[in-house]
């Protein structure tokens, strides 16, 4: 009996595709399986091929596969879209009464579950339910216990009154019934559960936690696919611990405006993809310029322009090391796992305060929209520490003025941090500018100054290569001869991957790097192996590029620009692939 | 009871830079004068500017301050008093920071109404980057890069803010100082997002909009039957184009400030060591 199952719902935008998806997926992690979900959708509203996937196993599950067992199909087109990943013995439920759905054709070899779907919906109390019945027969093909379901619903319209809740477990029942009574199939599925408690969130949702926790007060946004969610996350939330969200009028208002609540002392954020990344890129250097502490979030797309706005890419990495005009110092931390997402987040807090300088957060869609389950503990509260960094009050500032009585926020110190004094301060009075400036923070154009103080900026970055640790992530066969390097959300699919070519008798040593700059110097790795791979989704390979600077060694790659994200297998099948033709030659 | 702090507290050691002359020594003057008189002191006052002449304020003045890029002060004042309540955040900007390249700023900010005071320092030319037309030029105005004149009418400041749901909305001159240090008192006093227009002339590039055309031109409110408190009346005197108005064009007496509407009370500077108390409900959230 497979324990891993690959479950879908898929029909047009507006169909409840999404919400119907997570209803099913917090069932199966109420189960104590562990659920990795992935979306497919399409820049509208309404209409349009939407598709939500479930990959579920009581193992950890940590990225997609070409696969698919079970399909609720509201739409013809969902069957066409998804047939590469049907396979013998997968199930597609669907409703023959449907206009659409009356010329369906079931593939030779699958099984077919022709489901009244909205009739029984409305025997249940609402057509609106029909979507909750395909659940109730999807519990039926796979053997799951529907009594998860109903803690599901219960979570899900809870909050809308009781007779709803009953109506849709109501609904579910007929599904399931109607199945077993229909059908005298003996169903390939047998889904085994346990007694965990899992979390399930997405890669958004996990950063603006991690928002929360590291005390960010001040979040300003401008909505854009797929960063809203961090905002919306926020905005209800961070209300609750002293904070605000403010949406602005457009992305150069809000990165300035968390500009401005970071120089009042607040720990402040902004986050978007890259488009707003464009017109933030002003004031990145007013942020460095200024030592203003400030984290910059870009959850990035499919680009360049407006490209796909609902699909996958690593395409801004260049844009996030290079962007501004002037040489900016900068931190760059890019999370591999949803459950980094949370804590990279408080890293580049602690990094922006400590340091004073922007940090760029990169996320990717794939995290964005992808739903993952974890153990609460991943994400202890108690474990959060705060580093805000030389941030003097009224009794220290008077070792930190000059013979005047001057506060000296740029005082070139020999690590390159300043002190730091928030407004408010009894005479810490000072002035920040984007403009070349003395340790007193006003204009000059001394070439002496000019250096010293391009000088400590710089250091700040050479002081926290010293003190922090960018050590990357590594898995799969330490002393393997062949090695696979990414970054970015493409680590759960590697892991899987290497469980697959294991699994053939194939041994690949892989590293994960979570930080692009500064970045673990990966020569020696680079250079100890017969191999060695980038996979990233762009098609020029920026952090190849970035790692070939550092090595001095020319890197194979493996680059998807597709639109949509790596899958296990795929992956394990082209790492496979060129090793083999690296033999071969 | 603000009898220690004095406006000359507000002053920096650094000498001004701007031409000999200059409308902007007014503006500046009148706004340390209210931020004195209405009890701040520089280490509560937060001073926000652009670029150009206007944007250099933060440094011939002394407070916390920071000194921006092109036309985003309004967001970056924003930010600094929606954190920090305590300060009295005051947002220095020019004609061509404030009505052409942060237009849309302006416009969100009015209708943000958040508790702060905005002056705009209106000398209707482009001074630092030496004699272009500005947003606020006349149609007619010749220049380096308008030779024959905009040819497009100026852009009118108090109807945008009037427009935009303005709740303080006054024009002041920067050499009447008594009046236009009392009008930028006002703005600071009034509960939400306080904008002073000033004509603030500049002696070298602009010889159509003088000292002395402000002069004569200019009808003070006070002297006339205006009520600031009706909004029709406002839209009158703002629209009328052949007047140079100064005073109190319109004040919305039940305005309520941003952070009021959006429960915003207090220092966001001030956080615990750890994640906060009860941070794991956010976890729990998520079964």
């Amino acid at each position: 009996m497979p324990e891993d199952l690959n479950w879908a719902i898929g029909g047009e935008a507006g169909d409840g595709i999404d919400s119907t998806g997570k209803i099913f997926a917090q069932a199966l992690s109420r189960a104590g399986r562990h659920v990795f979900t992935s979306k497919d959708f399409a820049s509208r509203i309404r209409g349009g091929y939407t598709a939500y996937k479930i990959r579920s196993s009581v193992d950890r599950v940590e990225s997609v596969v070409d696969r698919l067992d079970i399909l609720v199909a509201l739409t013809e087109r969902t069957i066409e879209e998804n047939m590469d990943e049907l396979h013998d013995g997968s199930v597609i439920i669907y409703d023959g009464e449907r206009t659409e759905m009356a010329d369906v054709e079931v593939p030779e070899g699958m099984i077919g579950l022709d489901v009244p779907l909205k009739s029984l919906a409305e025997d249940a109390g609402g057509a609106i339910m029909q979507n909750t019945v395909a659940l109730g027969a999807a519990c039926e093909a796979t053997n799951f216990p529907i009594e998860n379901l109903d803690s599901a619903l219960d979570k899900k319209f809870g909050s809308k009154g009781e007779s709803i809740v009953e109506n849709n477990k109501e609904a579910a029942r007929l599904g399931q019934e109607y199945v077993q009574e229909e059908y005298d199939y003996d169903f390939d599925y047998d889904i085994d559960t346990t007694d965990n408690d899992y979390v399930l969130l997405n890669g958004d949702e996990a950063i603006g936690m991690g928002a929360i926790a590291a005390g960010c007060r001040f979040y300003s946004g401008y909505p854009i696919t797929p960063a809203t969610d961090v905002m919306e996350y926020l905005m209800g939330r961070i209300q609750q611990y002293g904070g605000t969200v403010v949406q602005a009028e457009d992305e150069l208002s809000a990165i300035n405006m968390a500009l401005g609540a970071a120089r009042a002392g607040a720990r402040s954020m902004t986050a978007t993809s890259g488009p707003g990344i464009d017109l933030m890129t002003e004031t990145f250097g007013l942020v460095a310029q200024s030592e203003t502490p400030l984290v910059i979030c870009d959850v990035m797309r499919s680009g360049p322009s407006t490209g796909m706005p609902t699909k996958q890419e690593q395409g801004d990495l260049n844009m996030t090391l290079y962007g501004g005009h002037g040489e900016i110092p900068r931190f760059v931390v890019a999370p591999t796992t949803i459950s980094e997402c949370f804590h990279k987040t408080i890293e580049a807090f602690n990094l922006a305060e400590k340091y004073q300088t922007p940090v760029f957060l990169v996320s990717d869609l794939a995290m964005a929209v992808t739903e993952q389950t974890f153990e609460p503990e991943e994400f202890d509260m108690d474990e959060v520490e705060i580093d805000r960094g030389k941030v003097v009050d009224e009794d220290e500032i008077e070792a930190w003025t000059d013979e005047k009585g001057r506060f000296q926020p740029h005082f070139p110190t020999a690590d390159g941090i300043s002190p730091r004094a928030f407004p408010g301060t009894k005479d810490g009075a000072h002035m920040s500018t984007g403009l070349e400036h003395n340790a007193l923070g006003r204009r000059t154009e001394d070439t002496d100054i000019r250096v010293e103080q391009v000088d400590k900026r710089n250091q700040k970055v050479k002081t926290a290569e010293e003190e922090e640790d960018w050590s990357p992530r590594t898995f799969g066969d330490e002393d393997a001869d062949d090695l696979v390097i990414t970054w970015g959300s493409n680590e759960g699919a590697l892991r899987e991957a290497n469980q697959f070519l294991s699994d053939e008798g194939i041994s690949v040593k892989f590293i994960s790097v979570p930080y692009i700059f500064p970045r673990p110097d990966l020569t020696e790795e680079i250079e100890a192996a017969d191999n060695a791979i980038v996979v990233e989704c762009n098609e020029t390979g920026q952090f190849a590029n970035v790692l070939e600077h550092d090595s001095l060694t020319r890197l194979d790659r493996i680059n998807k620009y597709t639109g949509v994200r790596f899958k296990a297998d795929e992956l394990a099948d082209e790492i496979k692939q060129q090793l083999s033709q690296e033999v071969q030659a | 009871m603000s009898s220690e702090i004095r406006f000359t507290d507000f002053k920096s050691d650094k000498q001004p830079t701007w031409c000999p002359g200059c409308g902007d020594f007014g503006t500046m003057n009148g706004m340390m004068k209210a931020l004195a008189e209405t009890g701040n002191s520089p280490d509560d006052t937060f001073v926000v500017a652009g670029i150009g002449c206007s944007g250099k304020i933060g440094t011939f003045m002394h407070s916390y301050a920071i000194h921006g890029v092109h036309g985003r002060a309004l967001p970056v004042g924003t930010g600094v008093k929606l954190a920090n309540p305590d300060l009295e955040v005051m947002v220095a900007g020019g004609d061509g920071d404030g009505y052409s390249i942060g237009a849309g700023h302006f416009i969100h900010a009015v209708r943000r109404n958040v508790d702060m005071t905005y002056c705009v320092m209106d000398n209707r030319i482009y001074g630092l980057t030496k004699g272009q037309a500005s947003p606020t030029s006349r149609e007619d105005f010749e220049t380096s890069t308008t030779p024959e004149g905009p040819k497009q009418p100026p852009v009118n400041p108090l109807a945008l803010a009037l427009s935009a749901g303005g709740t303080f909305i006054a024009q002041s001159f920067s050499t009447d100082a008594q009046r236009h240090a009392e009008l930028v008192q006002k703005a600071i006093e009034h509960d939400g997002f306080g904008f002073v227009n000033v004509f603030s002339p500049c002696v070298t590039f602009n010889d159509v909009d003088t000292y002395d055309y402000f002069r004569d031109a200019i009808v003070d409110l006070d002297e006339t039957d205006h009520d600031p408190t009706d909004r029709d009346a406002a839209k009158e005197k703002i629209l009328d184009a052949d007047k140079e108005y100064q005073g109190i064009l319109y004040q919305d007496e039940n305005s309520v400030p941003y952070s009021e509407l959006h429960g915003i009370e207090g220092n966001m500077a001030e956080i615990p060591d750890g994640a906060p108390e009860g941070a794991m409900d956010l976890v729990r959230e998520f079964y």
